[in-house]
Formats: structure tokens, sequence, C-alpha cells
């Protein structure tokens, strides 16, 4: 199990946050992606590595429709 | 634009024209932003007066939203209704407007008692009006009275004359009439971007939804464009007082025309926020290349998009609808904005748009847009997934004068209504109002523009239809209030807000009615998860509808300020609010008018007009914990089939955040648990954002909150002091 926005969602072998968002349907085009506090650059979702356990914040930068 | 319009038919309604009252006067020159003029029309007596506006309204009230707040205080008594003599429409764009070194710095806001709502109504709309009626001397156009005949205001910014016209055959619908005027009051083809039109159209007189169109000229397509004043009902006010168009014509936009303080750093901010446009719009929000569309797919995939009258919030066939379609239809693409200097450029249009029905069935048309909320209110809302209908629907809603928004939730309703056995063909005329019938939602359209049939009970809008229900047809009253997606007489707009409870809040505790142009929390609350306690919402809830209030002040869109953001914004601590943004804002603010506002001052400015309008919806009778009561429809699951299409969702609720488990209970059982625990928690929400906002239990300003913001005036506590 990892956390995702403080809450608990299910970790998965191989999971990295491009898979973690592609589960999530987060298709929203700009986010800030942070795993257990580190800020993660769009080019390296697919290669950034979650963790079970991790605690992973992923930010959409809205508050406007 | 469609119509063929000759020379000879132009002469025609010219030589029909019949001038009833002129009226001379010198353009003030603009300082700091202002014109220090105002001006008065009553169109019952046909007289014109320039009043002027003192420092203390511009301290007070700003300008915009605020300054037509004032004005129509002192034109209205609580038993004004919206077709009284006494109510007023008044349009102002607010010291910021006009600008063209700024995005977004060309709207106007207008203020009316509503149909709808029975209480004070504003709205947000671009094209060329404001600007002009500024840039010719006036920073407010007030019209009370009612004509006796249909009539015409044209306002000649250059030469200094006003005139009240009797117009008795130029057209009513907009496509038509702001053709037909910018030919006739422009002097030559290149006079014609000098004029901007406001009108409204043939449903607009008969329904209680109308909305104006505010025109510009686009020189590329060498025909007028129109932005909407959509919500509330204004437009049905303008028809009622018979008023066909009013016309500003101003030859000479400059940059410098507000005459502003400081040019250069105003130059500068802009420059900046256009750099950010050109490197980050194709990467971020796409405002330049699909306009507002792109929600709809995004809005889709995160389950909060309106289906079947928000009863679901997804879709297998949105793609139909999306962004990507309606691209294909944009036929400039290329940026396209409603005001000078706008580089956030979310206008779109499809040209040469062959109508399938209607009066104009087989015409060749513009069509501005279609903006998400009319794709979600007209499509996906009415359970229909087809783009050439959106496209025909958005047309005839724009030249009927009619709100997308209020027509697809009322549409919505309806159909509920009818799939739900409370309406049948018989009350219906024979229309099959069940989701999905496009031709059966078009037909009702055309009825509304006609004034006949069903069309005229739609076109009175969800609450109204409620109460006829419930007197002439038995219906059961909770059901309706359940689903009938109205608060306080106005139509919810296009987002499904069942899974945020800020958003809830958002909706029901605005001040006119459930638009999101006041807090738009959904993600920051359902998803992001960054507001988790009642005070993180409540917070959101005070800071959010100030500072977005702000924008109404000001003549300034609210696209520029988070739909593009900062290469360092998420670096930021708040990046929802756009820090940086904020501060181009104060910035802009300062420069323009000379005053030295901070951040902090901004959102009181905000919040002294917020609390102005609060009052004012107290003296017509609303305004209170009662009128903050959102259907339930917008909170939890009402059926049994809403329920199932996210059981997993809510039984998982109901074990985790209400303590009871889900199993052996039937779906009823279950929906009148979740129900009890979400009516509980909005509950305990209001009371929070309550305190925040310096209310009382009951939602009024307490005296204390009053005097802190400087609207102690005795009028204002004469109103609040009987509810305290």
């Amino acid at each position: 199990m990892i956390k995702v926005n403080n809450r608990p969602v299910e970790w998965q072998e191989g999971m990295t946050i491009k898979k973690l968002i592609n589960i999530l349907k987060y298709s929203y085009p700009v986010l800030i992606v942070t795993i257990n506090g580190e800020h993660i650059p769009r080019e390296k979702y697919e290669a950034a590595t979650v963790s079970d356990g991790d605690d992973v914040k992923i930010i959409h930068p809205i508050a406007g429709g | 634009m469609s119509c063929i319009l000759t020379a000879e038919h132009v002469h025609k309604i010219k030589a029909a024209r019949k001038v009833l009252k002129e009226f001379k006067y010198e353009p003030a020159k603009l300082e700091k932003g202002y014109a220090n003029k105002s001006l008065y029309i009553n169109i019952s007596n046909n007289s014109i007066v320039s009043k002027d506006v003192t420092e203390k309204m511009k301290d007070v009230f700003i300008g915009g939203k605020g300054f037509g707040l004032w004005y129509l205080w002192n034109a209205v008594n609580p038993l004004t209704k919206w077709n009284d003599p006494e109510n007023e429409i008044v349009i102002s764009p607010g010291p910021i407007a006009g600008i063209t070194q700024y995005p977004g710095a060309g709207k106007s806001l207008v203020v009316s008692i509503s149909p709808t709502t029975g209480s004070v109504v504003d709205s947000n709309v671009g094209g060329h009006f404001g600007p002009f009626l500024k840039f010719s001397g006036w920073d407010a156009l007030e019209i009370q009275g009612k004509a006796d005949r249909e009539v015409i205001i044209f306002i000649d910014g250059n030469k200094g004359t006003i005139s009240i016209e009797e117009a008795p055959l130029e057209s009513v619908d907009t496509h038509l009439i702001i053709e037909e005027l910018t030919e006739m009051y422009a002097e030559s083809d290149e006079d014609k971007r000098n004029i901007s039109v406001v009108s409204s159209g043939t449903a607009a007189q008969n329904s209680y939804i109308g909305l104006l169109n505010f025109s510009f000229y686009d020189k590329r397509r060498k025909s007028p464009r129109v932005k909407q004043a959509g919500r509330g009902g204004i437009g049905t006010v303008f028809r009622d007082k018979k008023i066909k168009a009013i016309v500003v014509k101003f030859n000479g936009v400059k940059g410098d025309l507000n005459n502003p303080v400081d040019l250069k750093k105003i130059q500068e901010l802009g420059i900046k926020l256009h750099k950010e446009i050109h490197d980050f719009d194709a990467i971020q929000t796409q405002k330049r290349e699909v306009g507002t569309a792109n929600l709809v797919e995004i809005m889709n995939d995160y389950d909060l998009l309106p289906v079947n009258n928000f009863k679901y919030g997804n879709h297998p066939e949105t793609w139909k609808i999306d962004s990507k379609q309606i691209k294909k239809k944009v036929t400039q693409n290329m940026p396209d904005g409603c005001w000078y200097g706008c580089s956030m450029a979310c206008a779109k249009a499809v040209d040469g748009f062959i109508l399938k029905t209607g009066p104009y069935k087989g015409q060749k048309v513009l069509i501005d847009g279609p903006e998400y909320e009319t794709v979600a209110a007209v499509g996906s809302n009415l359970g229909i997934f087809n783009l050439d209908h959106v496209l025909e629907c958005n047309f005839y809603c724009d030249t009927y004068g009619v709100d997308t928004i209020s027509l697809g939730t009322t549409t919505a309703f309806l159909m509920e209504c009818y799939e739900s056995n409370i309406l049948n063909k018989e009350i219906t005329g024979g229309l099959e109002l069940t989701f999905g019938n496009k031709d059966a939602a078009m037909e009702l359209l055309h009825q509304m523009s006609r004034g006949e049939s069903f069309g005229k009970i739609a076109g009175l809008g969800v609450r109204k239809i409620k109460e006829l229900l419930v007197k002439e047809y038995g219906a059961e009253p909770q059901f309706l209030n359940d689903i009938g997606m109205e608060n306080k007489g106005m139509e919810y707009s296009q987002y499904i807000s069942k899974e945020s409870l800020a958003q809830q809040g958002g909706y029901a505790m605005t001040n006119k009615g459930p638009q999101h142009d006041e807090a738009w929390l959904i993600f920051m609350d359902m998803v992001n998860n960054q507001i988790p306690s009642f005070e993180d919402k409540a917070e959101a809830l005070h800071y959010f509808p100030m500072f977005r209030t702000w924008f109404g002040l000001m003549g300034l869109c609210k696209l520029p300020w988070n739909d593009i953001e900062p290469a360092n914004n998420r670096q930021t601590s708040e990046p929802a609010k756009v820090p940086e943004h904020v501060q181009n804002y104060v910035e802009l603010f300062n420069s323009v008018t000379g005053k030295t506002i901070n951040k902090q001052e901004l959102i009181v400015q905000s919040e002294r007009v917020y609390n102005f309008q609060r009052i004012f919806n107290i003296k017509m009778g609303f305004g209170q914990k009662v009128h903050d009561n959102p259907p339930y429809r917008s909170v939890g699951p009402v059926t049994v089939e809403e329920y199932l299409s996210r059981q997993d969702r809510y039984d998982q609720q109901m074990k985790e955040l209400i303590g009871v488990a889900p199993d052996g209970k039937t779906i009823e059982e279950k929906i009148k648990i979740t129900r009890k625990y979400r009516e509980d928690q909005y509950e305990e929400l209001r009371q929070t954002v309550y305190k925040r906002r310096g209310w009382t239990e009951n939602g009024i300003p307490t005296l204390e909150h009053i005097r802190n913001l400087g609207i102690d005036f005795p009028e204002v506590l004469e109103v609040v002091n009987k509810h305290l």
C-alpha cells in the first residue's frame, strides 16, 4: 500500500509515477509530483519508481473552472 | 455571419428609425482608469443624465460589479420585481478594463434583479462594449424604466452624443441585429471595428433565462461576433424593457487611454505574462488552441462531467464531443481573443456551419464557441454525444438570447422528470423528452423562441417548473427538490460536486446562485486532498470567492490568473493561488490608479463588495441560511441507479467514514445512511464557513464585520438590524 495525497492506494510491483498516473486516470496536463517529499520532474515520470509504503503527492495546481 | 444584408434592407430599417431623445456631452478624459462620470438613462420618460462618480464610490465599490450593485441598491426597494420599471440593468467595466498591455482586460459586469432568483444577479462578459463605454467617457451605464415601444440606445463616444431611437424594423435575434446595427452605425468597412452592440433574442422575451450578447468585430472574418452575459436572465429584463440593442461607437483605441499612473510598469507586467503564455500554454491548458473545451475530456476522466442531469460523472461516448473533435470544427485555428492585447486568446469560432433545424435551417452561420459549459450543458448532461447538435444548440441559444447553462440544466431536469413518469407526452405536447433525444431538445429551444407549447414552460427555469409540477400535476416535492439542480432559483453550472464537500459549499453558499465563478475547489478538495478539515475548506471558501470577486470589480477575465502558470509556481507554498499572478494584479491596480494596495487589501476590497451583495440579497428577502441549502443531487446519490453507479466508493465510505457496515443493507437503506452523513457534513461546513466570513449562524454579516469593512451605512445597518 502507498499513500497518494494522503489517501491509501494499492501498490503494484514495478510501479512508476507514469503507471500510477495512468491507473488514477490523472489526465490533467500540469501535475506537481513528489515521492517522499522529493520533486519528480515530468521527464522522469517513466523512470521514477514507486516503492511499497511511499508517500506520493500528485497535486493538480488548479483552483478555477 | 449568415444573413445576407442588403443595402436596401439597411436603408429601410434606418428610414424607420425615429429619434426619441438626443443628449450631447463632452466625453470625459480618463484619469487613472476612471472617467469619473456615469450615464443614467430612463427609457420610461426618455431622460438622460450624467452623474458624478464620487471618490467614496471608488474607494468602497471600486467599479464594475461594485458600481452596479451600488446603483441598483439605490434604484430598487425590497418589493421591486424583475419586471418593474424600477429595476435597472447596470453595465460597468471597472478601472483596469480597457488596458491593452495585460491579457484579459476587456470585461464588463452586468447587474440587475433576476427573473429566476428574484434577487440581485451579476454576470461577467467579454466583447468590446465595456472598454468602448469607458473610453466614451462613462464608468457605468444605468438603464431604468420600460419603453412603450421597441428602442435602441446609441452612444457615440467620439461625437459625444447619446440617442434613444425607436427601432421598429430591426431584428431581435442576435446574429441578425448585430449585423444590421454594425452596418448601420459604421461609416465605412474600416469603421465597423469601432462598433459594439449589446443585444438579446426572441427566446429571452419568452423565458426567464435570457442572456445578453456583447459584440466585437472580427476583422479577419469581416463579421461581428459575440460573448455572453449568460447567468441570471438579464436578457429577459432587457427584452421586457423593450430594448432591442445598445450600441456604442468609439474610434481610437490606444494603449494609454486609461491614463494610468505607471504605463511602463503595466507594460512590464504584460510582457512577463505574454512570455509565460507563449512558453507554457501549449503544455499547460492549451487555451490558445482549444479554448475552455479541453475541460470536457478532463472532467470526464475525473468523474466530474455531468451526465443525465448530474447523475453520473463520465460517459464512454464523451470522446465524440471532446476538444479533439471540436478542434476539427474550429475554422480559424489561430489564437483569437475578445479584447485587444489578450494573448490568452481563448475565443474560438466555427465558420460555415449549416443549420439543420429552426427558422434559419439551411443557412450557413458563424458560431462562437463552444465553451466547456455549453458542451456539458446541452451535450453530456442531456445524454447527447453529438457535436453537430451541440454546435447547432450553441448557435440558437446565442441568437435567441438564452443561457446555455440554464437551458441545459433545466432540460436535463425535465428529461429526468419525463423518465420518472412525472411528465408525459400529453403534458409536453408530444415531445419525448428522454435523455439522448436531441431532436426533442432542439424543438424545446425553438418553442421557447416562439413562446409556445412546452418550451414556454421550460423557459421558466428549474425552480418555477418544480412549483408548477407540484401544483398542477401533484408531483412529489421532495424528489423534485432533490433532482432539480438549482439553488436560489439559479440553475447549476456544469460540474459534479458530489465528491467534493468544499465545492458543494462553493456552489450553494454563493451570493447569486450556483455559478462556479466564486469558487471552484473540486481538485484542491477531491483530488489533491489539500483542504481536509472543515477549517481548511472554510478558509478556501473565504479566500477564493473574495479573490475571484475582485476580477468583477476591475473588468478582468479570470483565465489569465490560473489557466497559465509561471514555471516556478509549483515551488511556491500555495500554488493554487498562483502567488506571482496575484502580485501582478496588485501592481496592475496600483499602476493604473496610483493607489497602494497590497495582496491583503485586495481581498478586503472584494470583501466589502461581497458582503454588500450578501446584504443586498437580505434586503430583497434572500441571503440567509435557508437560501444556502443545496439540492441533494449536488451532495450525494438520490436514486438507486445513481448509488449503484458508484457503489464501491459509497460502500467504502460508509464503512470507513461513517463507521457502518454496508453488508446486508438494501440500496435504499444505504442511500438514507449516506444522505444523513453527507447532510450533516454540509451543515458543519456551512457553520464553519459562516464563522470565517464574519457571519452569524443564520448567514447574516455581523455588525462588527460590517463596521470593520467600512460599509456600515445607515441603509445597510437598517437592513441587517432586522435580522440580528
